[in-house]
């Protein structure tokens, strides 16, 4: 897995690169927690994720938590359909604010 | 997707097994694919639930080579078998929780035994499996405090914790009401479809095992008799095969000598 990050229309953005696994999910964890921590509102990208296991979700699933109790927006951008339905398995596709890219995200934040 | 064009999760080859001076397994030959169900049926006796033992590596067989997301079980010492292990989910029959923790601490204990992750991401990846077989909220509940279909799906949450790649699955409708039996049937499916799991179901349960199945291997008395999807083990002119889809006895099921031999056996 790779970590790419970059500022867009006013949100820090992570993009997830390749598989998101057991291995290498704690280092996704740590990069969007301190993300959040420093106060930016957060978008993670994952279109170009092969694979994400639970533990990958488990940190999204956090990090939407974390967000929320500090009043930032968060959201995922680029939802593969593998990813897709891994986040549908447990019902997390109507959890997460999900868009196709950051134009449609902030198209949505009006 | 035609078998054929997938690689195999699952090799057996040639596997003979004994149970002291018994043998069990005579020369079983199955070929699982990746991402499929496969199920495993037979009547008691038939030899499915040692296949099973075997395939998870609880016992080294007589000959033969059993062959797991391309690693032959046979040869790999305890070390790479338990790195093996961890791509491999277990639901057993009885559900096997353990009874001093609650059903959250049960679903975890692989991801302690196995991983470092971070106590909040196993606690979320716990609650995730458990809300996966519409068990979420019961996680501080007792195994005790649980009917008999909530245990198999407990076991089930903490069996793909880790998301395996591959699931083993014994006798999961036995004892469960219809309608539970048939709600842990379409959780099967859907970890299927949603994970790409390669799922090995063991049961005698012939509805269940026609709904959920891409292919169905037949055992009986530790011989295969086919390996095909539904339809071709239901067109099978198979006079055992029929005996065991239709429940009755079969006229050569009376095998006099060998029931003769086995009653008087020193």
């Amino acid at each position: 897995m790779n970590i790419n990050t970059r500022e867009e229309g006013g949100y820090a953005i992570i993009e997830l690169i390749g598989e998101v696994d057991l291995s290498c999910s704690p280092v996704a964890r740590k990069q969007i927690l301190a993300c959040l921590k420093a106060k930016q509102d957060l978008l993670v990208d994952l279109s170009a994720v092969t694979y994400i296991d639970s533990s990958g979700v488990a940190s999204l699933v956090e990090g939407y938590q974390t967000a929320k109790k500090q009043n930032l927006k968060f959201g995922l951008i680029g939802v593969s359909d593998s990813a897709m339905s891994v986040l549908q398995l447990a019902r997390l596709d109507k959890v997460f604010p999900i868009h196709a890219n950051v134009e449609e995200r902030l198209r949505a934040d009006g | 997707m035609a078998t054929s064009d997938r690689n195999p999760a699952i090799e057996v080859r040639d596997l003979v097994t004994h149970y002291g001076n018994t043998e069990i397994l005579h020369g079983v030959n199955v070929t699982v694919y990746e991402g499929e169900i496969m199920i495993i049926m037979g009547g008691s006796g038939s030899g499915k639930s040692t296949l099973l033992r075997y395939l998870l590596g609880l016992s080294i067989p007589t000959s033969g080579n059993i062959s797991i997301l391309g690693k032959d079980i046979t040869k790999l010492d305890a070390m790479e078998m338990q790195e093996l292990r961890k791509n491999m989910g277990v639901a057993f029959q009885g559900g096997a929780l353990l009874s001093s923790m609650t059903v959250g601490e049960n679903v975890q204990l692989p991801l302690f035994e196995h991983t470092r992750l971070d106590r909040k991401t196993m606690q979320i990846m716990a609650r995730m499996k458990l809300e996966v077989v519409n068990l979420g909220g019961f996680e501080d509940l007792m195994p005790a405090q649980l009917s008999g279909g909530m245990i198999k799906r407990a076991a089930v949450a903490r069996a793909i914790v880790m998301d395996p790649k591959l699931m083993f699955f014994d006798e999961p409708s036995a004892g469960l009401d219809p309608v539970v039996a048939a709600e842990l049937d379409e959780l099967i499916l859907r970890l299927r479809d949603a994970m790409q799991m390669t799922i090995v179901v063991v049961t005698h349960e012939l509805q269940s095992a026609f709904k959920i199945a891409d292919r169905i291997t037949v055992l009986d008395r530790g011989n295969i008799l086919m390996s095909g999807t539904v339809e071709e083990v239901r067109a099978s002119g198979n006079e055992r095969i029929q005996s065991l889809l239709n429940r009755r006895p079969s006229t050569e099921e009376l095998a006099a000598d060998e029931y003769l031999e086995r009653l008087t056996r020193i």
